[in-house]
Formats: structure tokens, C-alpha cells, sequence
């Protein structure tokens, strides 16, 4: 038990790591503000892309949708800061961590946009193109609300995974929150910094996954 | 009339409350063997909740019933052998929505009663075929009518061989077009000496199968008798009011 | 042209190919071992908190709810530094495969957790008492009938949401994991050629791309889940 609390939970241990925390935290955020509003535009790009009447283009951005989500991110993280170097492009840490999450990211809110657009029915389009509006117009302003309130967990639901996933940044030396704590780890030789770091995870993302689990559950019913 | 038979349902002095609301407020009621006895009452005057508490699924605040004899309440009562012996049809069918019609009849002969597959089988068809269903054994719900729905339903009991079987509004989901159906196989199992206590409006057959004919309101039995004096000639003003209503 | 070669020539090495395909493929054996182990403990473990919860004791229920919380808002990556570096100061020596299956497997069961809860709580209230009517006792009810349908429900959601999982074995890579992508990297750091990365990534498009198709078929084809 004494060894559990020394190793896990010691206290000065934190203290003296919590500014270096900090600071990674705020890297964190600095990725999360970046990733996030990229993500949800790409996403939207993605998603209308796969509307197109032209059945080339909606297969295009479907199988890039699929692509992107069979490949592991910290793959396509690491392709990207390993990988680009041997072709001459020599990108940094937040570059090659904005390349890799937007990819990413942006497919997963892509097929998310999708079933929600999917999820509107065509009545929808029909009533709206028959009152005269433009195509663009009534994905505008009737579709879209429609289907972005219908998948609003999932989008909520994605956003949480976006946020965790911004912790494989550190596996490029990206000083983010889990690089920081880690560094703090390797110096104490005491896991009391990543215990911190999860803490504040928690602090962060707790409210919202119960805030999921209601939504979801309001779904279902 | 079998006089002086055992009841099959004796239901005395029956309370329920909802937190602070008292839905039955002393119900007093006999079912004999073979008899029909037909509920009517406005929406909210706790029929459901009657039904519900004869086998259970709602637990009564005081009272006492019993089934053939034996009593609901008790503790050394084993409620599930007990529900078996109760049928209970639902206003909205309830079908296992994932099993053939013949797999929700046979379901409970296998799992409950523990009859080998190839017994369960053929109760479950004789039981079917009772509802004139035989040839949809192998449909799913989703593949049959809402009168299809509510007569599986009423074989899927039916099967348990109950010593009386409850019916909560058994047609009022269903098309106009399709009640008749329903009703003619509840005319069948009272002809065939079924005991049975239904919740229904359909007056008509009440007047033509119904025993005795009991009006419920605001969680008390207001006034009883058979359907020809209860339909034309009720005593008290609030069943008047409420046939008056029906009628129209 | 001279750049296209030499492009290829970076990326698509064909010695390099030849001389690293063998620790690539025993990457991918790796991985889909431990995905697969993954897969089955997570879901069962899952399900079986599912089920657990049904019974609606207050402290269990409780307990469960924290632990699905905490490991839908961890990231993986976190607990598997902290069962990696922290367990072996506490006298617990696991082999990192180990460690990388029971993190994943953990979260896995988290996730599931609630996605067959949910299906769980959408089945009507109907379908419980019919079948308590017929004499079904609570576990013959679960088993016979709500189960089966609760679990039709969560097929698509839990589809997804395990193939986001399994993807995760690549953290394994931070941890000594001999999966693919832990082979793709020493094999690049050896050659000094980002073709293994190339291969890498190839492997793990050709292992996932199949079930995410399943899994977007899936979806299709039960929508009767979104009424
Ligand atoms: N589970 C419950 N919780 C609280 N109130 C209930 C519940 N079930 C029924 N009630 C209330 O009990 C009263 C009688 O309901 P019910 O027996 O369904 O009436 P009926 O079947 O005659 O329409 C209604 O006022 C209803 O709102
Ligand atoms: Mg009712």
C-alpha cells in the first residue's frame, strides 16, 4: 500500500513536476484549438464531397474517408515526421502533428456529417427544392441543422477521442501534456507526473463523457 | 353457470398507489370458472393496474388475490409458476420481435416448463393452429398483420394451458378491419371454457360472450351486472354517462 | 524523371522490401494477435459488466460507472506509460504485450460496456413483462430475450468503436510491442530508407480497410437501430 501511494500518488513528487504539467498542458490546448476546428471543417468537406452526383467523386471520398480511418493515427503521425524527411520536407512537431490529426480527424467527423445528412430524409430536400432554394441553400440551412443535431453525440463523442488523441503528439517530442509528464516520469524515476497528467485528463473529459452517456441514452429512447 | 364452484380469481379488498396516488382504492372481484368478466371503465381508472397486479407485474399495496386457491401474495408462493398459470395479452402484442411466431409460442415450454424441442414443438403448433395461425409459424412478427401479432400473442399464452388469462385492451392498437379476428378467437377460448377477464370496449362482444360486465372508475368498481342490464339499463349515473359516451 | 525515381527509390525500395518484408509480416502476426485477444476479452468483459449492471445494485453499479468513465476519458496512451513504468516499481513484472492487452482490453470493455448497456435500456419494458408473464424468471428473460435483441442493437456502434480500438495496438510500439509498426520503425532506422514505413502503413490499410468496409455494411444494413 505505502508503495502504491509512494509510486502513484506522491505528492511532492507532483508539486515539482506541475509546472512543467502545466506547460504541456498548455501545448494540449494549443493542438486541441488547431486540430479541432480543422477536423470539423474538413469533416464537412469530406461529408459534401460524398454527396456529389458524380459517382467518381462520391467513391473518391468515401474510400478516402475509409482510408484514413483504417490507418492508425500515430502511423500516419509518424509516416509524416519520419517519412516526409526522406523526400526533403523536413516538417516540425505541431506541423506534422496538424497534418497527421486533420487527416485523421476529419474523417472520422466526415462519416459522422454523412449518416447524419443520410439520417434527414429526402422529404426534406424535396420540400425545400420545390419552395425554390438552391441546392447549396437548403443543405444550407435546412439539411444541415438537422443532421448535425441528429449526431451531435457522435460529434461530441469524437471530439473526446480528438482531445486523448492529441497525447500521441508526445511520441514525436511534441512537449504536449503526456510528453511533459513522462519527462517528469523518466527523471523521478516515479509515475506520480502521469498520474497527475491522467488527473487532469480526467478533470478535462470526465463532464463531457457523462454528458455523452445522457445524450446517447436520449437517443436510444 | 357452475353456482357454487371454486373461484379461479378472487381479488379482495385491492389497493395500489403510485407515491402518493392511490390508483385501486379497494377492489373487490370473483372470476369464476369458465366465466367471462368484462371490464369497462374510463381511461385512468386503474383497469391496467388491476390486471397488472393479478399477476404481479405491478406489486399491490394491500389486498389479497389468489389463483385457484392458492395465493399471489405469499411468500412460499413461487411467482413465476404462478405467472405461468395466469395468460396475459398486451395492448401492444409485446411478440419477441427477434424470434419466428412459433419460437415466441414454444419459448417459454422450452425454457420454463423444460418440454424437449420436439414436444414444445407441436404445443406450440396445436396452440397455432387454436388462433388459426398454424401456417405463419415460421414468420416473424415483423411479417404479420397486427391482428396476426395479437393472436400469436394469444397463443403464445394459450400454450402455457393458464387457468385464466387477462386481456388488457387486446384490440385497440389494430385496424378496425382486423378486431374481428381477435374477437373470434376470444369467442372460440370461452366457448372452448376458458376463464378470462378482459379490458375492452367493444360492447358488442361484450353483449354476446361477456358473464358479467364491471364498471371501474377512479380505482373503484362503481357497478356490476350482466352486459344486457349494464348496456341499457345501468343504475348508477356515471356508468350511464360513460355507455352514452361508448355508444356514440 | 529523375526525381520520380528517386521517390520511388525512397519509398519504394525494392531491395529494402525484399529484406524487411519478413519482420514486417511478423509485425502483422503481432498485431493481429494481440487485436484479436483484444477483441474477445474487452467485448466479453464488456458484456459482462452489462449484465452485472442489470442486476441494479447500487455499490456494483456505482463501481462500474466510475470504471467506464475513467477509461473513456483516458487516453491509451496514458495508461499504458503508467502500467508499463508503474507496476514493475511496485513488484508487478509485465511482459509489455501484456501490458498493451490489458489496457486496450480494458477500454475495450469500458466502451462496450456502455454501448450494450444502452442497447440494454432501449429494449421496451413490454418485452420484459411479456416474457415474465409466460413464467420466464429475470436471467431467462435476459438471456432468451433481451440479450439477443440488446445485442443486434450494438452490433454496428460496437463494430466501430472495436476497430478504433484494435488500432491502438500500434501504441505498443512506445512500449517495445514487436507489432508492426515498432518493425516498421527499427526497420527504417537499419536502412535508413522510409520504405518500411511505406510497408507499415501498406500492412496496416490491408488488415483494417477490410473491416471498416464491414463495419460502414454494417451500419446499412441495421438501421433499424436509429427509429
Ligand atoms: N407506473 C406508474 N407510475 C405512476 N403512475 C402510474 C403508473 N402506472 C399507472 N399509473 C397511473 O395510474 C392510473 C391508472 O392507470 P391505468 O391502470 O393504466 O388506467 P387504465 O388502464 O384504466 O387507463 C393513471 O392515472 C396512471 O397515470
Ligand atoms: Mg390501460
Amino acid at each position: 500500500m505505502e508503495a502504491i501511494v509512494q509510486q502513484f500518488f506522491n505528492l511532492a513528487i507532483m508539486e515539482r513536476a506541475l509546472p512543467l504539467i502545466l506547460s504541456g498542458l498548455e501545448q494540449t490546448i494549443v493542438i486541441c484549438l488547431l486540430v479541432i476546428p480543422l477536423g470539423l471543417i474538413g469533416g464537412l468537406a469530406f461529408a459534401i464531397i460524398s454527396l456529389s452526383r458524380l459517382r467518381t467523386v462520391r467513391w473518391a471520398a468515401i474510400a478516402g474517408i475509409d482510408f484514413f480511418r483504417a490507418i492508425p493515427p500515430l502511423v500516419l503521425l509518424i509516416f509524416i515526421y519520419a517519412g516526409l524527411p526522406f523526400a526533403g520536407l523536413r516538417p516540425s512537431p505541431m506541423l506534422a502533428v496538424a497534418i497527421a490529426f486533420f487527416l485523421n480527424t476529419s474523417s472520422y467527423y466526415g462519416e459522422i456529417y454523412r449518416a447524419g445528412i443520410e439520417s434527414v430524409g429526402q422529404g426534406q430536400w424535396d420540400a425545400a427544392r420545390s419552395t425554390g432554394l438552391y441546392g447549396y441553400q437548403t443543405l444550407a440551412y435546412v439539411v444541415l441543422p438537422q443532421a448535425v443535431r441528429n449526431v451531435l453525440p457522435d460529434l461530441v463523442s469524437n471530439t473526446v477521442e480528438v482531445v486523448k488523441l492529441t497525447s500521441i503528439a508526445s511520441v514525436v517530442a511534441l512537449p504536449e501534456l503526456l510528453y511533459s509528464a513522462d519527462m517528469a516520469r523518466s527523471v523521478t524515476f516515479n509515475s506520480s507526473p502521469i498520474v497527475l497528467a491522467a488527473a487532469i485528463y480526467l478533470v478535462m473529459l470526465w463532464p463531457i463523457v457523462r454528458l455523452i452517456s445522457r445524450l446517447e441514452r436520449r437517443v436510444a429512447a | 353457470m357452475t353456482t357454487g364452484a371454486l373461484p379461479i380469481l378472487e381479488i379482495r379488498g385491492l389497493r395500489k398507489r403510485f407515491h402518493d396516488v392511490e390508483v385501486l382504492r379497494g377492489i373487490d372481484l370473483v372470476v369464476l370458472p369458465q366465466q367471462l368478466v368484462f371490464v369497462i371503465g374510463p381511461s385512468g381508472s386503474g383497469k391496467s393496474t388491476l390486471l397488472r397486479c393479478c399477476n404481479r407485474l405491478e406489486e399491490p399495496s394491500a389486498g389479497s388475490i389468489r389463483v385457484a386457491g392458492v395465493d399471489v401474495m405469499a411468500r412460499s408462493t413461487d411467482i413465476n409458476a404462478m405467472r405461468r398459470q395466469i395468460g396475459m395479452v398486451f395492448q401492444s402484442f409485446n411478440l419477441y420481435p427477434h424470434m419466428t411466431a412459433l419460437r415466441n409460442v414454444t419459448l417459454a415450454l422450452a425454457k420454463v416448463l423444460g418440454k424437449p424441442r420436439a414436444e414444445a414443438e407441436r404445443i406450440g403448433m396445436a396452440a397455432l393452429d387454436r388462433v388459426g395461425l398454424a401456417d405463419k409459424a415460421r414468420s416473424y412478427p415483423g411479417e404479420l398483420s397486427g391482428g396476426q401479432q395479437q393472436r400469436v400473442a394469444i397463443a403464445r399464452a394459450l400454450a402455457l394451458e393458464p387457468k385464466v388469462m387477462l386481456f388488457d385492451e387486446p384490440t385497440s392498437a389494430l385496424d378496425p378491419e382486423l378486431v374481428g379476428s381477435v374477437l373470434n378467437v376470444m369467442r372460440e377460448l370461452k366457448r372452448g371454457g376458458m376463464t378470462m377477464l378482459v379490458v375492452s370496449h367493444e360492447m358488442r362482444f361484450a353483449r354476446d360472450a361477456a358473464d358479467r360486465v364491471i364498471f371501474m372508475d377512479h380505482g373503484v368498481i362503481v357497478e356490476e351486472g350482466p352486459p344486457q342490464q349494464m348496456f341499457s339499463a345501468p343504475s348508477e349515473a356515471r356508468t350511464r354517462a360513460f355507455i352514452a359516451e361508448l355508444a356514440r | 524523371m529523375e526525381s520520380w525515381s528517386r521517390f520511388l527509390d525512397t519509398f519504394f525500395n525494392w531491395e529494402v522490401i525484399e529484406r524487411y518484408f519478413p519482420a514486417i509480416m511478423k509485425g502483422v502476426v503481432v498485431t493481429i494477435e494481440i487485436a484479436a485477444a483484444v477483441v474477445v476479452t474487452g467485448t466479453l468483459l464488456g458484456l459482462a459488466l452489462a449484465i452485472m449492471r442489470t442486476f441494479r445494485l447500487l455499490a456494483v453499479n456505482a463501481l462500474i460507472v466510475v470504471f467506464v468513465d475513467i477509461f473513456r476519458a483516458l487516453p491509451p496512451l496514458v495508461l499504458v506509460l503508467l502500467v508499463y513504468f508503474g507496476l514493475p516499481n511496485i513488484g508487478i513484472n509485465l511482459p509489455s504485450f501484456a501490458v498493451l492487452w490489458l489496457v486496450l482490453a480494458l477500454v475495450l470493455a469500458a466502451f462496450a460496456e456502455e454501448i450494450f448497456w444502452a442497447g440494454i435500456l432501449s429494449i421496451p419494458k413490454g418485452q420484459w413483462e411479456a416474457a415474465r408473464c409466460t413464467g420466464l424468471g429475470f436471467l431467462g428473460t435476459l438471456t432468451y430475450v433481451v440479450l439477443p435483441q440488446a445485442i443486434r442493437l450494438t452490433v454496428p456502434p460496437l463494430t466501430n468503436r472495436t476497430i478504433a480500438i484494435t488500432k491502438n495496438t500500434a501504441l505498443g510500439t512506445v512500449i517495445g510491442v514487436g507489432e508492426i509498426l515498432n518493425q516498421a520503425t527499427t526497420a527504417q532506422s537499419f536502412s535508413g530508407n522510409a520504405t518500411p514505413l511505406m510497408m507499415g502503413a501498406i500492412a496496416y490499410v490491408i488488415l483494417f480497410i477490410p473491416v471498416v468496409v464491414l463495419g460502414r455494411f454494417l451500419e446499412t444494413r441495421f438501421t433499424w437501430r436509429r427509429v
